[in-house]
């Protein structure tokens, strides 16, 4: 199946040069998955790893880019809060974001906001996906009366619209106790249900397979069924839905922030957003103060959205097979161009290799 | 060594049709024994209740009613969490009763070390690759590194043999081993189950759906329709003289070259007629009705009637 995909593909742009490439070292577990005889022993991990693509490339370069920004920024920039006489100029050399109504530089805000608005996501994800692993997993498991008790939560919560709760328990306590764990967890409770209803449906068809009855058999304690023979087999979802919790997050709490329901003494994204709201910065037309934390909410939304993209082949092979199905068409056609343009004969002897690899991909 | 006694086993399942519940009686007062050294088929169709014996057997389910009396030599029961010690169960899909991200390694080690056999990680490992070498994997070495998708279905199931034996079972279900392999190693598979039969004296159910191999493989044959046993005797005897429809039917279902015009047939057998209340009993030629045959399992075995169903 590998050898039939010629790894000679020089005349491509640069998108296609860094797919191929990647994609070569990424292929054999796509091979290796449901072929007998695999080439060489492989770690599991590897199968649980997305193959790289431009879209997962790009995806973690966004997010690395406002990961540094969020992490070591705010060592870089100055303190955000010093006060100038210079209000609402824009970027310049000394201010490479411009300043805010009241002369605070916009690029130290930036990377204070980014690094608490990562925070906020990172503790409600992991909040969130540790709440829906325990209910979905937990009580899909056990089955029965703890199973139809955890669903109906789950239910319940899933019913629950999560953004006006947030803001009437945001603005049930008071705003001097408001800190970033209340608004966390206030998130994560609102957050976890619609992946513990996926997990749940994953795990009634894991736990249901042969090789769990087969462990029940050998003795292993229901604890050690679920983390060591069913977990494993979860990681690609559990990866997903964490993804995605951090999206919801960072924009729910942007979202809270923005209303001036956040947590109190905290700098994220959504916090300067609130304040350009309330300094006129839109009418005013101080671009420089709004535009980049919107961008970067923006940029990190999609740089998650685009991994999650990739885990889901992971989930689901087929979307893999039908990118790698479309990439093969695409390669074909263009050795056939190729080929039409030299007019000779040369090329031909590999196009019948070219010719079934796409065929032999689609079911 | 250890014997199995199966006492009126049943199993209901219920249906939920809506909102009336319904019970499904899947295995019904179904008795037999498993002694050490032989192998006894169940052979019936999909859904005649193979598989939920199987299930009852290896206590991944709970019996309805009826007693699955697991004893040793000096006849004191095995119950607790000893019991799977004794009776472990080879699965009909070799593909799907291994754990993709595991390797063949853990699947083997995991019941040596659950049940003591082994102790430290060095010990463990010898004995993983002694196992493995036991059903014929070689190089034992390179196997226990792969992972089950490396492997081929005959592989794979030699890897669930050596696994289901690893704790040193006395008893071994085989549920349809081979029906899911390439024809042209399930010879080999049987082969490799009998010979470990031998060797370990083991006592063997062997669950299929495939006359020719049962008759090959056992020593007595239990034929099960819809939850009932409907023909019970040596395996020669059944196979060669069956008395019940049903058994008629299933010989004349599989593939004869002799009796051509069977392999061109087409329509389905008429089996309204079919009556799984009775059974022929080959050992005492002689037909015995489903409640007779309750009453005189409960008499044979009331001596060691100590329950397990705990």
């Amino acid at each position: 199946m590998t050898n039939l995909r010629p790894e000679t593909t020089l005349p491509l742009g640069p998108v296609a040069d860094e797919g191929a490439a990647p994609a070569g070292a990424g292929a054999p577990p796509a091979a290796a998955a449901p072929g007998p005889a695999a080439a060489r022993p492989r770690a599991a991990w590897r199968l649980l790893l997305p193959t790289m693509t431009p879209w997962l490339a790009v995806g973690l370069v966004l997010i690395g880019l406002i990961t540094l920004l969020g992490v070591v920024g705010p060592w870089l920039v100055g303190d955000p809060a010093t006060i100038r006489d210079i209000g609402l100029t824009g970027p310049s050399g000394d201010h490479w974001l411009g300043t805010t109504q009241t002369g605070q530089d916009v690029l130290a805000q930036l990377a204070h906001a980014t690094r608490g608005s990562l925070q906020i996501g990172l503790i409600v994800g992991v909040l969130a996906t540790v709440l829906s692993a325990f209910f979905g997993i937990y009580g899909a498991y056990l089955g029965g009366v703890a199973d139809e008790a955890f669903s109906l939560l789950s239910n319940v919560f899933l019913v629950i619209p999560g953004l006006p709760l947030v803001i009437v328990i945001s603005g049930f306590v008071p705003r001097e106790s408001r800190g970033l764990w209340t608004i966390a967890v206030v998130l994560a409770l609102t957050s976890w249900a619609a992946s513990a209803r996926v997990l749940r449906a994953q795990t009634l068809s894991v736990r249901s397979r042969d090789y769990v009855a087969a462990s029940r058999l050998s003795g292993e304690r229901p604890w050690r069924v679920i983390v060591v023979e069913i977990l494993p087999n979860l990681l690609p979802v559990l990866a997903s839905q964490l993804v995605y919790a951090i999206i919801a997050a960072v924009l729910g709490e942007a979202g809270l922030s923005f209303l001036g329901l956040g947590a109190s003494n905290s700098s994220t994204l959504g916090t300067m957003l609130f304040y350009a709201q309330n300094g006129f910065a839109l009418p005013l037309g101080a671009w420089w103060w709004f535009v980049p934390p919107g961008l970067v909410i923006a940029l990190l939304g999609m740089g998650l959205s685009l991994v999650n993209f990739s885990i889901d082949e992971i989930i689901d092979p087929r979307l893999r097979n039908a990118r790698t199905a479309r990439r093969r068409t695409r390669q074909a056609a263009r050795r056939d161009r190729a080929a039409g343009r030299r007019g000779t004969g040369a090329t031909a002897p590999a196009d019948p290799a070219a010719v079934p690899a796409p065929a032999e991909v689609i079911r | 060594m250890t014997s199995v006694h199966v006492t009126n086993l049943t199993k209901d399942y219920a249906l939920r049709d809506g909102l009336r519940r319904r019970t499904l009686r899947a295995v019904d007062r179904v008795s037999f024994d498993l002694v050490p050294g032989r192998t006894v088929a169940l052979v019936g169709e999909s859904g005649s209740g193979k598989s939920t014996i199987a299930k009852l057997l290896t206590r991944l389910e709970r019996p309805s009613s009826g007693r699955v009396d697991v004893l040793l030599d000096d006849r004191t029961p095995v119950r607790g969490s000893v019991y799977r010690r004794h009776v472990q169960m080879v699965f009909q899909d070799p593909f799907a009763s291994l754990n993709p991200f595991h390797t063949v390694e853990h699947h083997v080690a995991r019941p040596l070390r659950l049940h003591g056999r082994t102790h430290d990680a060095a010990a463990t490992r010898a004995r993983v690759l002694e196992m493995l070498e036991r059903v014929n994997l070689d190089p034992a070495e390179a196997i226990a590194a792969r992972r089950p998708h490396e492997l081929s279905g005959g592989q794979r199931q030699r890897v669930a043999i050596a696994r289901a034996l690893a704790p040193g079972a006395q008893v071994l279900v085989a549920d349809e081993p081979v029906s899911m392999l390439d024809v042209s190693i399930r010879l080999g598979v049987l082969n490799l189950l009998g010979r470990l039969q031998r060797e370990d004296r083991l006592a063997v159910l062997y669950i299929t759906h495939d006359l020719a191999t049962a008759r090959h493989f056992s020593d007595e044959i239990l034929v099960l329709y819809r939850g009932r046993v409907v023909e019970r005797g040596p395996a020669d005897a059944v196979i060669l003289d069956p008395h019940h429809d049903y058994t008629k039917l299933l010989a004349l279902a599989a593939p004869d070259p002799d009796r051509a015009t069977s392999l061109v047939r087409t329509e389905t057998p008429d089996r309204s007629g079919i009556d799984n209340s009775v059974c022929y009993d080959h050992g005492l030629g002689a037909w015995v009705h489903v409640d007779e045959a309750e009453a005189a399992a409960a008499q044979a075995h009331a001596p060691v009637a100590r329950a397990v169903g705990a």
